[in-house]
């Protein structure tokens, strides 16, 4: 067959903050830049980010530095970080949010006309930049109006299925379908940057939009790359429980930045009973102490809502077990007590809107009830920090989609940091590698064709199952088995079903034709997610201890052991229902000065 | 359980037609979760556009018993009883189903000369937030296009798409001529070339916003008058020719290296 073709020197997949940053870059470096993205330009996921993005500006306190927010980052983690990412990231991060201003973006000003940073879980100082609680659409805004200024080449509504290899086994190209008429496109190009973002879709309970399927992860382990630290995936503890239409929905962490408190169905404020020793020094023993704290950080010890997400999420979990929770199965998340009306629509207008416009709850009256969402994964691609480079030549990877800057748990924050300062540098490393000369040949056609007749599969069978159903079911086990509180046989059972929904993804049969076809676009979707779920439950069942965002009932503690490596992945072949090997790969060994740094804090 | 009909228009850019569906309705749910449940039950082809379903992308703008509305945040309780009949935004050409092209807003978006800040001093720009608030404001918008949906201008008149950049652009040229940083100067082009003159303030796009911006009056009335003063006050007009020499005129800025 042959297929509408383009040619770029480098393509970017995703058009988040990480894509688009990484696009800058790129142009600026005077290269032929490509896009794809599977939604519009400006509706990828990075648009729902609300708290902030974490920078050592040390404009509210003056005491911050990099170094610091490198500590707080490595804590966060649970120390499994790639340090060498979380460095290169709290170093960066305010020159990457300062840019932001001379491209437009107005952020949110101190009362001498600086940018304005707030609060958040696990960041000793107040670090985030933000506007309002709407953030994440001011940099993706930023970025995409800052691109588009460039002249580049989007291509919306593209989905791309595979990565395609040279003779040499370096990444030439992709092949893509256009939503709008079905079509397919290949793109050959010398460098390919993968921003694709997460793969929380395949929870029942997420904050996740459709797009967050883990197309980036898989399409990268089946090129032949490595994933890390799958099993660490983030539930944040605040996401709406009610109405059932809305659960999952995202509540900023800024509520509790700002003074929102959590209570149990007794109105205890129960973060109190849940300090574990690695932050008791740090955290406030009293409500009295802690809310000193929010005027003035040297009043009082933090407020124990404001320790890292993992805590807290598994915090609610218990009090909800232990039958303490709302009637929908949650805690409650209380601003209302604490803040003037004023305050709240001033500091938080979209959660406000949100509530009174789907719950129908005045935040600025009554508390909101809130619960543990499937948020975001801590696992990825494994690449180089510096460059952002994959174990396949010619493939790049940055935000979310990468492993190994957050370690087992990230900071909140630390993620919109993250897409601009890894955008950068990805975008950088692309054209290094381009510049170094040893580009890929032509694209292996005989890998287009085989993913082409494996997408169009659906169409011809004459029965089979209806997509939908499958990611249903398939959402509906992960949660029960793969969830916030994980035990052996429930992750062996997951492995044994995952088999099973492989199975029925090889019968799914499309209605209709190939223009923007909802259906056929998920059952192309669905082998993406069975190989990241895949991923994740294998982690998850051999890492047994709990660490960030990996609790296990049946290893309740952290094992130092298991803090010296990651499990990273690979394929025995590159299709998405090959066999995964796992190894354990070791983490970097620090510089003393770094240690140091850590060693001070504890 | 209760169920509830919904008239959805099916179809293409060769025609269609409505198409109804009988099926369940749980407390509390918005009319994207009914179309949800058609495509995972009845009709898994059906086309429609969403991401966040939480009104904060703008995906899922349709036009809902004849209103543009985003499907995620309209509640099915609040709707009158009966049948709900969801279309496609009109203004716009259909792909399929729910689904229209915007790409005029996306032609639109290149044609917009883009900020020029002077040099950033160390330790960055000092704006105070009363000089950002104005802009912010404008940048709350979520790309919908409800705005262009509902603008007249464009909704009754295809003619008029070539030489009308219609509110949400509006609200983009004023929130750079409101931009604490700008250098730039885009009176002219929105005169001329972005039709500004063609918008008599019926304030349908107020209306429809989701974000609640206040288009009309904060934004395209300040604009007219910026642009009224600049092209017909002869002493601002001298002026202009000779602030020529520092401030850049469109043309010039839309091919700046970046800063």
């Amino acid at each position: 067959m042959t297929y509408e073709h383009h040619e770029y020197d480098v393509l970017i997949i995703g058009a988040g903050g990480a894509g688009l940053r990484a696009a800058i870059e790129a142009k600026q470096r005077g290269l032929r830049v490509g896009i794809v993205t599977k939604s519009l330009l400006g509706k990828a996921h990075t648009v729902m980010a609300e708290g902030g993005m974490a920078a050592a500006m040390g404009n509210v306190y003056p005491e911050d530095n990099w170094m610091v927010h490198f500590r707080d980052t490595m804590r966060g983690g649970k120390y499994l970080n790639n340090y060498r990412m979380a460095e290169l990231h709290a170093k960066e991060s305010p020159t990457r949010v300062y840019e932001l201003e001379q491209w437009g973006a107005l952020f949110d000003r101190t009362k001498d006309g600086k940018i304005l940073q707030r609060d958040f879980g696990g960041h000793r100082y107040a670090r985030l930049a933000h506007v309002g609680d709407r953030t994440g659409l001011e940099l993706i805004r930023t970025l995409q109006q800052k691109v588009v200024s460039m002249g580049t080449d989007v291509f919306m509504e593209h989905k791309v299925l595979k990565l395609v290899h040279d003779a040499n086994g370096k990444v030439a190209g992709c092949v893509a379908y256009s939503r709008p008429t079905g079509e397919f496109v290949t793109f050959a190009a010398k460098a390919i940057i993968l921003a694709t973002g997460g793969a929380g879709k395949s929870w029942k309970f997420t904050s996740n939009s459709w797009e967050g399927t883990g197309d980036g992860h898989a399409m990268a382990l089946w090129a032949g790359a490595k994933l890390i630290d799958m099993e660490c995936i983030q539930f944040h503890p605040t996401g709406m429980v009610w109405p059932l239409s809305v659960r999952g929905l995202l509540v900023t962490e800024g509520v509790r930045g700002d003074g929102g408190v959590l209570r149990n169905s007794e109105g205890r404020r129960f973060m109190f009973d849940y300090v574990t020793p690695m932050f008791r020094a740090e955290t406030a023993e009293t409500e009295e102490e802690a809310d000193k704290w929010y005027d003035d950080h040297s009043a009082g010890r933090r407020p124990p809502e404001l320790l890292p997400r993992d805590e807290v999420a598994r915090a609610i979990n218990a009090e909800v077990k232990a039958g303490r929770g709302s009637p929908h199965g949650g805690v409650y998340l209380d601003i209302a007590t604490r803040r003037t009306p004023e305050f709240i629509r001033r500091r938080l207008p979209s959660m406000y809107h949100q509530f009174m416009e789907l719950a129908g709850v005045d935040i600025t009256t009554e508390p909101m009830e809130i619960g543990p969402t499937c948020h975001y994964i801590m696992g990825g691609v494994q690449v180089v920090a510096d460059d952002a480079a994959t174990a396949v030549a010619g493939l790049f990877a940055a935000g979310e989609v990468a492993g190994g800057m957050h370690g087992a748990n990230r900071l909140g924050g630390n993620s919109l940091s993250d897409l601009i300062v890894f955008g950068k540098r990805a975008g950088e490393g692309a054209a290094d590698y381009i510049a170094a000369g040893e580009v890929a040949g032509d694209m292996d056609m005989s890998e287009v064709e085989a993913a082409v007749a494996e997408a169009l599969a659906p169409f011809e069978r004459e029965e089979g199952e209806n997509p939908y159903d499958i990611q249903r079911d398939l959402q509906e086990m992960m949660q029960a088995n793969v969830g916030i509180i994980r035990t052996q046989s429930e992750l062996d059972y997951a492995l044994e079903q995952l088999e099973s929904f492989s199975e029925r993804v090889r019968h799914i049969k499309v209605k209709g034709g190939r223009a923007y076809n909802p259906g056929w676009n998920l059952a192309t979707d669905l082998p993406a997610m069975l190989t990241v779920c895949r991923a994740v439950a294998i982690g998850a069942g051999l890492r047994k201890e709990s660490r960030g965002g990996h609790t296990r009932e049946d290893f309740p503690a952290a094992d130092a052991e298991y803090g010296k490596f990651n499990f990273a992945h690979s394929t025995n072949g590159g299709n998405w229902d090959s066999e995964i090997v796992t190894e354990r790969s070791p983490l970097l060994e620090m510089p003393e000065e770094l240690k140091a740094l850590l060693e001070e804090a504890k | 359980m209760a169920e509830v009909t919904m008239r959805v228009w099916r179809g293409d850019a060769s025609g269609g037609d409505f198409e109804s569906y009988t099926v369940a309705q749980n407390e509390g749910e918005v009319v994207l979760d009914i179309i949800h449940r058609i495509q995972a039950t009845e009709a898994p082809d059906l086309a429609c556009r969403w991401n966040c379903k939480a009104g904060k992308c703008g995906s899922c703008a349709a036009e809902i018993n004849g209103k543009p509305r985003l499907m995620c945040m309209t509640r099915m309780d609040q709707l009158p009883e009966g049948p709900v009949t969801v279309t496609p935004m009109k203004t716009f050409p259909i792909i399929r189903d729910l689904v229209t092209d915007v790409s005029f807003n996306f032609v639109q978006a290149e044609k917009v000369p883009a900020l020029l800040p002077p040099p950033m001093p160390e330790g960055g720009y000092v704006m105070f937030q009363e000089d950002v608030q104005r802009g912010q404001e404008f940048r709350k918008c979520i790309e919908c296009f409800m705005c262009q949906d509902v603008c007249h201008v464009i909704r009754d008149h295809e003619e008029n798409k070539t030489n009308y950049a219609g509110p949400r652009f509006f609200i983009r040229y004023a929130e750079l001529e409101m931009h604490p940083l700008d250098t730039n100067d885009r009176r002219d082009l929105v005169r001329e070339a972005m039709g500004l003159g063609y918008c008599n303030i019926t304030k349908c796009c107020t209306e429809v916003c989701p974000e609640h911006i206040k288009i009309t009056d904060n934004a395209i009335i300040p604009l007219k008058e910026r642009v009224v003063d600049a092209h017909y006050d002869p002493i601002a007009w001298l002026g202009r020719k000779i602030r020529r020499r520092t401030k850049r005129s469109a043309d010039d800025a839309a091919v700046q290296p970046a800063p």
